[in-house]
């Protein structure tokens, strides 16, 4: 069988070149289909890196915040980062509306991050090198703007979240989150 | 050495390359050597598609690497863990199922394109000089695609994974006076439990490439005698061979296709059946499952076994079984190599593989009279083949005189 198969290919060869497109024809299509073929392969492959549907189904969390009183902070994890829910004062709440936007360096109203004035709700994570904010602890340091402070490299961060000083160069960032009544929020 | 030798020896690092592959050619002769060996290398004419199987043993060798790297991102080798991360990867992780019932259903695939190639090099006398260490290594990395094989079942820490483990780790225990001791060593535990199957992950993936590994020399000792073929002759001219591309690629690439649509199909609609539905049930140390079965692939060695009445003996016997089939280069005396001219030779042989089927089917039957019995007569003959059969139908036999390869093809031509 395969001597005949060599004969047809050797013939093949000798064939003068107005033959020679049909074979490229061939060669093309097949290497195109193996292509596509191995590139179809790879999308099961690469989709198993993906969070699993048991790590999806914990994306989001939900908080009671009755317990928190003027004042205070809490931490939850959310997707295994920390997310800070501050009961802002009046006082915070005021410095942080009348700051002007010039002063700031990734420009953003405190109204444009919170659903109710006296909840902030950010992520704890700082958009320079992704250390924890110090800040949530009334015995921690808050920075020079009353918020948060990063100990890697020297972020500031006022009572909007919001970056004032140092190398961070975004405000911290704003989850997706609703108010399920007056005292519960869902994040996620 | 002179410097005119010095300098031919030099030139020959020259590469036959211009430009960039030229540059890197000259410096890292891998080029020169796939055209050499892959493109042009040349191959029997006469091959069958018996010669297909070693090329897609590697095919299955790949593609359970490729799929081991991608369970292992979501595997946890621990007695604790172990079943539950397995449960993940079929339920919660993207392609999980696919990725995993791949790679149970591939290692069948590589056993059975290992056992046609082992059956090939057999009947067609590739064994036989000078390709001596080409089925050494072979047989070699067979042992080791067992070995491999097993810590991979184990790892899924089911009933069958535990039990197995329990029963095959205990072989050890069969050595006189230190036997329970290396046990110990080798558990770190005194049974079968959560320091084991963390050292079962390391060696799975170390065998796994040990084989990798081992492919190498296989091909290297493989490409220094060139192909066997149907006759047994060698190519006596560059007219008895065509390249191994694209002739061989394209054949062996066709081979496989139709081998793979094959594994496809068991995969996609009874990607168990190889398997066992007692390795759902996760391990319980107190509870042995009625009917311990090892996976098929090892049902003629298991046969053996338990064909010897003594603890020690069954061992001996099993892995001897394999490492006696090592012997046959030297054993064998006949000149001929191919069975298609050895009248009484081949039905050794083929009566060697239907052997082989029946010492499958009585392992996987329970050890009872009618069934121990076949096991005995069947690795009675076993080593019967090769000790006495192998040297002595060398002697007796008359063997035609094997045909040339442009003969040989044109007699099936007529």
């Amino acid at each position: 069988m395969l001597h005949l198969t060599n004969k047809i290919y050797k013939d093949l060869n000798q064939m003068s070149d107005s033959r020679k497109p049909r074979r490229d024809f061939i060669k093309l299509s097949a290497m195109t289909l193996g292509g596509v073929g191995a590139a179809s392969l790879l999308i099961p492959f690469i989709s198993s890196m993906n969070p699993g549907k048991d790590t999806l189904a914990l994306a989001s969390t939900e908080i009671d915040l009755s317990p928190l009183e003027e004042g205070q902070s809490l931490t939850v994890i959310w997707r295994g980062k920390p997310v800070f829910i501050k009961h802002r004062t009046k006082s915070e709440i005021d410095i942080a509306k009348n700051t002007s936007l010039d002063e700031l360096p990734d420009a953003e109203e405190d109204s444009a991050r919170v659903q109710k004035d006296n909840w902030l709700v950010v992520l704890g994570v700082c958009t320079h090198l992704g250390c924890v904010p110090l800040g949530q602890k009334a015995s921690d340091t808050k920075g020079d703007y009353g918020g948060w402070f990063c100990p890697c490299h020297g972020s500031h961060y006022d009572t909007s979240g919001r970056i004032r000083k140092g190398p961070a160069p975004t405000n911290l960032p704003v989850p997706p989150y609703v108010f399920l009544t007056d005292n519960r929020i869902k994040i996620g | 050495m002179s410097s005119d030798q010095l300098q031919g020896y030099k030139k020959t690092l020259n590469s036959p390359y211009t430009g960039i592959k030229g540059w890197i050619d000259s410096r890292l002769p891998l080029i020169r050597m796939m055209e050499a060996e892959y493109l042009k290398f040349p191959v029997p004419k006469s091959l069958n598609y018996f010669w297909s199987f070693g090329g897609i043993a590697m095919f299955c060798l790949i593609g359970l690497i490729l799929t081991g790297i991608f369970l292992g991102f979501h595997y946890k080798p621990s007695a604790e863990d172990a079943f539950d991360s397995v449960e993940r990867i079929m339920r919660d992780v993207s392609f999980g199922w696919l990725i995993r019932y791949l790679h149970a259903n591939l290692v069948s695939f590589f056993f059975i394109a290992t056992f046609i190639h082992i059956f090939r090099a057999l009947y067609f006398g590739s064994y036989k000089a000078p390709r001596e260490l080409v089925y050494i290594f072979g047989l070699t990395m067979f042992m080791l695609m067992m070995a491999t094989a097993f810590l991979g079942y184990t790892l899924p820490w089911g009933q069958m994974s535990y039990w197995g483990a329990t029963v095959i780790t205990n072989l050890f225990s069969a050595i006189p006076v230190v036997g329970d001791a290396i046990l110990q060593l080798l558990l770190g535990d005194f049974t079968v439990g959560d320091s084991a199957v963390n050292r079962f992950y390391v060696l799975h993936w170390l065998l796994a490439f040990a084989i990798v590994g081992l492919v190498v020399f296989h091909v290297i000792t493989l490409h220094m005698t060139g192909s066997n073929n149907p006759t047994g002759s060698e190519p006596q001219s560059w007219d008895e061979t065509v390249s191994f591309h694209p002739y061989v690629t394209i054949k062996d690439l066709n081979a496989a296709l139709f081998f793979f649509i094959i594994m496809a199909f068991i995969l996609f609609y009874y990607p168990n059946i190889l398997g066992h539905s007692d390795n759902y049930i996760k391990a319980n140390p107190m509870i042995t499952p009625a009917h311990i079965v090892p996976e098929w692939y090892f049902l003629p060695f298991y046969a053996i076994l338990r064909a010897i009445p003594d603890k020690l003996g069954g061992v001996i016997a099993m892995f001897s079984s394999i490492l006696a089939l090592g012997l046959l280069p030297w054993l064998d005396t006949s000149k001929v190599r191919s069975c298609l001219f050895r009248p009484i030779w081949r039905y050794c042989v083929l009566l060697f593989a239907v052997n082989f089927l029946v010492l499958m089917y009585v392992g996987g039957k329970p050890a009872e009279d009618i069934y121990v019995l076949i096991s005995r007569i069947g690795t009675a003959y076993w080593f019967l083949f090769i000790f006495v059969l192998a040297p002595l139908v060398g002697f007796l036999e008359t063997p035609r005189q094997p045909l040339t390869i442009t003969n040989y093809l044109q007699s099936k031509k007529a």
